[in-house]
C-alpha cells in the first residue's frame, strides 16, 4: 500500500471487499483492497478483463453494494450514489428523449438548486462548448454520433462539479480516431478543473497520457493492487511531446510487462 | 417538394405510392415499374379476383336457394303455385327473392340504400329541429326538458355512436391501465402479488364482462336518468381492452435500461423526477404499443358488446338487420362488415401515427 502524505487524501478505499453470491458459494472479486487518491490527482486502473475494475468503480460510485470495508470521500464514508462522484459510463447513457443541453441540465438542476435559470443555462452551455458541442445544444441525444454522445457524457459529469470523477472505459466503444480526439478533450477540460479522477482503461497509452499514477490490478479473484507506476511527465501535456519523451517507453514497458503475466 | 410528398406518404403509411411518384418523375423506370407491379397492380388484381369469386359463389348459393324454394312450394302447395313461384323469382320481384349470400352487386346496392336512407333521415331531423325550435326555446325558458328527435337512427348515426362508445371505452382503459401499470411496474412486490388478477381477467370473454358490468351498473344507476346501455357498453369495452396497455406499461416501467437508472441514482433525482423524467419517457414506446393493441381490441369487442347490450351502434345495427330478415338485410350486414373493417384499419393507422410521433427510438 502506498502512503500519501503531502496533499489531502480525497478518496480512500479501506479494506474494501466485494463478494458476489453464486450458487456455488461466494465469488470474491476484491479482498482487502487499499487505495488512496490525492486531491487533484488523476489515476488510471488497468488490469485483465474480469479482474474487478468495474466492480471497484461502481462500489466507489455507490451503485454497487460494498461487502466489507469502507470508501471514504473527503474522510466521510459514502452512503449510496451521489453527484459528488460523477460517473462517465462506457456506454454514454444519455437520455435519448432529451436534447444535449437537457441531458446536462437535469444534473445541474440537482446540484445547483438555488441558481437562477440563466445561471444554470450558462453552466450547461459552458461545459458543452468546452467539449466542442457549441452548435449541438438543442440536438436530440438520439441524433448524436457515438463520439458526440460521449462528449455530452463528459460535459454532464464536469458540470456537476463533483469531488471525484469516475470513468469506466469511457472511450472503449469509440474508434481510434475519435478516441484520441476525446482524450484531448478530456485532458483539456480536466486541466482547468483539476477534479480528482479515477479512470478504468484497457489502453496503456491512454493511461500514461492522462494519469499521474497508474494502478495495476492483479487478476481476480481476490484482486489486489499489483504494482503502481508514477507518471512523472509535466503538465500540461501535449500528445506529441509525451510520445517523444524518453520516459514514455519506459512507462509503457513497465505496464505491458505487468499485463503480460 | 418531391421529397416532402414522399416523406408524408411514408408517415401516413402510404409508402406504396412512392414508386409511382418516382416513376412519374422518371427515376429508375425498370426498378420502380417492378415495385408498382408488386405493390399496386397485383393487389388490385387480387381485389378483382376476390370480387369475382364472391360473385360466383353468391350466384351458386342463389341458385341452390331458388331450387329449394320452388321444390318446397311444389311439395306444400302443388304444381301451379310452384310455377307461379318460379315466375315470381325470375321476374326479380323482391317479395319472393330467395334469401342467400348477397353478391357484390347486391352489397353495392345495399350501401347505396343506406346512404339514401341516411339522407332522408337527416332531412327529417332537420325538419324536426326547425319545427320544434320555437317550442324548445319556450320550454327551455320554462326550465323544462327540450323535445328531442326520437326517430330511427340512420346507418351513419350508428357509426358515430359506435365511435363514441369505442373512444369512451378506450379512454377509460387508458385512464385505468396506465396508472395501474406504472404502479405495478415500480413495485416488484405488487407485480408478483397481483399477477393473478391479470392472468385471470385478461382472457375473460367480452360477453362475461358485459354481464358483470351490467350487474353493477344496474344497481348503481338504478334511479339515475341516463343512457344505461351506453354506460354499460363503454365500461365493458374498457375493461376488456385495457389489459394489453396494463401489461405493456408495467413491463416498460419495470424494464427501464439499468444505465438510465444508474444516472438517475448518481444525480439523486427525487421520486417525482425519476418517474416523470426517466422512467415514463423511456417506457413511452411500449406504452403506446399497448395502447394501439387496446384500441384494436376495443373496436373488435365493441361490436359484440353492442349486439348483446342492445345499445345503439353498429353491433345492434347488424343484429337488427339479421332479425329483420328483409330482402336486402344480408347485403346491409355485409356493408356493415366492410365499414367495421375499414374503421378498425383507420383507427390502427391513427394509433400508428401517434406511436411514431411520440417514439424517440424510430427517428432516423
Ligand atoms: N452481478 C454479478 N454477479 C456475479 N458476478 C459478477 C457480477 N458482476 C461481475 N461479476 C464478476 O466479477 C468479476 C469482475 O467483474 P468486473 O466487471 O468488475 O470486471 P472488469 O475488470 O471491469 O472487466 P472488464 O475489463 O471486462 O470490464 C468478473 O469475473 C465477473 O464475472
Ligand atoms: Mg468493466
Amino acid at each position: 500500500m502506498e502512503i500519501v502524505t503531502d496533499t489531502k487524501v480525497m478518496l480512500e478505499c479501506k479494506d474494501l471487499t466485494k463478494a458476489y453470491p453464486t450458487p456455488t458459494g461466494d465469488f470474491v472479486v476484491l479482498e482487502d483492497f487499499q487505495l488512496q487518491v490525492k486531491e487533484e490527482e488523476f489515476i488510471s486502473i488497468i488490469g485483465h478483463s474480469g479482474c474487478g475494475k468495474s466492480t471497484l468503480l461502481t462500489m466507489v460510485a455507490g451503485l454497487n453494494e460494498i461487502t466489507a470495508g469502507q470508501v471514504l470521500l473527503d474522510e466521510v464514508p459514502i452512503n449510496g450514489a451521489g453527484p459528488d462522484r460523477a460517473v462517465v459510463f462506457q456506454s454514454p447513457s444519455l437520455f435519448p428523449w432529451m436534447t444535449a443541453l437537457e441531458n446536462v441540465m437535469i444534473g445541474v438542476k440537482q446540484v445547483f438548486p438555488h441558481a437562477t435559470k440563466a445561471q444554470r443555462n450558462d453552466i450547461c452551455k459552458y461545459y458543452l462548448s468546452k467539449v466542442g458541442l457549441a452548435d449541438a445544444f438543442h440536438k436530440k441525444a438520439i441524433d448524436l454520433s457515438q463520439g458526440m454522445k460521449q462528449r455530452v457524457g463528459i460535459a454532464r459529469a464536469f458540470a456537476l462539479k463533483p469531488k471525484v470523477l469516475l470513468l469506466d472505459e469511457p472511450f472503449g466503444m469509440l474508434d481510434s480516431m475519435t478516441r484520441v480526439e476525446l482524450q484531448d478533450v478530456l485532458i483539456d477540460v480536466w486541466s482547468k478543473e483539476k477534479i480528482t479522477a479515477i479512470m478504468v482503461t484497457h489502453d496503456v497509452d491512454e493511461a500514461i497520457f492522462l494519469s499521474d499514477r497508474v494502478i495495476m490490478m492483479t487478476s481476480g479473484p481476490y484482486a489486489k493492487v499489483g504494482d503502481v507506476a508514477h507518471i512523472k511527465l509535466k503538465r500540461p501535456r501535449e500528445r506529441h511531446t509525451v510520445v517523444e519523451h524518453p520516459n514514455f517507453y519506459k512507462y509503457r514497458q513497465h505496464l505491458l510487462t505487468f499485463l503480460d503475466h | 417538394m418531391g421529397r416532402k410528398i414522399l416523406n408524408s406518404f411514408h408517415w401516413l403509411g402510404f409508402s406504396f405510392l412512392e414508386p409511382l411518384v418516382r416513376l412519374i418523375r422518371g427515376e429508375e423506370p425498370k426498378k420502380n415499374g417492378l415495385i408498382i407491379f408488386r405493390k399496386v397492380i397485383v393487389p388490385i388484381a387480387s381485389v378483382l379476383l376476390f370480387l369475382g369469386v364472391c360473385n360466383y359463389f353468391a350466384h351458386y348459393l342463389y341458385a341452390v336457394e331458388r331450387e329449394r324454394k320452388i321444390e318446397k312450394t311444389l311439395a306444400t302447395q302443388g304444381e301451379e303455385a310452384a310455377l307461379a313461384m318460379q315466375e315470381c323469382i325470375d321476374s326479380g320481384d323482391l317479395s319472393c327473392k330467395p334469401n342467400s349470400l348477397p353478391s357484390p352487386g347486391d352489397v353495392w346496392n345495399g350501401a347505396v340504400t343506406l346512404i339514401e336512407d341516411h339522407k332522408t333521415i337527416s332531412a327529417d331531423k332537420e325538419a324536426f329541429r326547425e319545427k320544434t325550435a320555437g317550442i324548445n326555446a319556450k320550454r327551455k325558458a320554462q326550465g323544462k326538458e327540450p323535445i328531442t328527435y326520437t326517430g330511427r337512427p340512420s346507418f351513419v348515426d350508428q357509426i358515430m355512436t359506435s365511435l363514441e362508445t369505442v373512444f369512451a371505452g378506450f379512454l377509460l382503459a387508458a385512464l385505468l391501465a396506465i396508472p395501474a401499470g406504472i404502479v405495478l411496474g415500480l413495485s416488484e412486490t405488487l407485480r408478483t402479488a397481483l399477477n393473478w388478477v391479470i392472468q385471470i381477467f385478461k382472457p375473460v370473454s367480452p360477453v362475461v364482462w358485459l354481464l358483470l358490468v351490467s350487474m353493477v351498473v344496474k344497481t348503481i344507476l338504478a334511479s339515475a336518468d341516463m343512457d344505461k346501455s351506453f354506460v354499460i357498453s363503454f365500461i365493458s369495452v374498457g375493461l376488456c381492452s385495457m389489459w394489453a396497455t396494463l401489461v405493456n406499461t408495467a413491463m416498460g416501467v419495470s424494464s427501464v435500461d439499468k444505465d438510465y437508472l444508474n444516472v438517475s441514482k448518481v444525480l439523486r433525482l427525487g421520486v417525482f423526477s425519476n418517474v416523470f423524467k426517466v422512467i415514463l419517457p423511456s417506457s413511452i414506446p411500449l406504452i403506446f404499443t399497448g395502447l394501439r393493441i387496446t384500441l384494436s381490441v376495443a373496436w373488435m369487442v365493441l361490436i359484440a358488446i353492442e349486439l348483446l347490450a342492445q345499445s345503439p351502434g353498429l353491433g345492434s345495427f347488424v343484429w337488427e338487420e339479421f332479425q329483420n330478415g328483409a330482402n336486402d338485410s344480408n347485403a346491409k350486414i355485409i356493408v356493415a362488415m366492410f365499414v367495421i373493417g375499414g374503421i378498425g384499419f383507420a383507427l390502427d393507422r391513427m394509433m400508428m401515427l401517434v406511436q411514431k410521433a411520440v417514439s424517440y427510438e424510430s427517428r432516423a
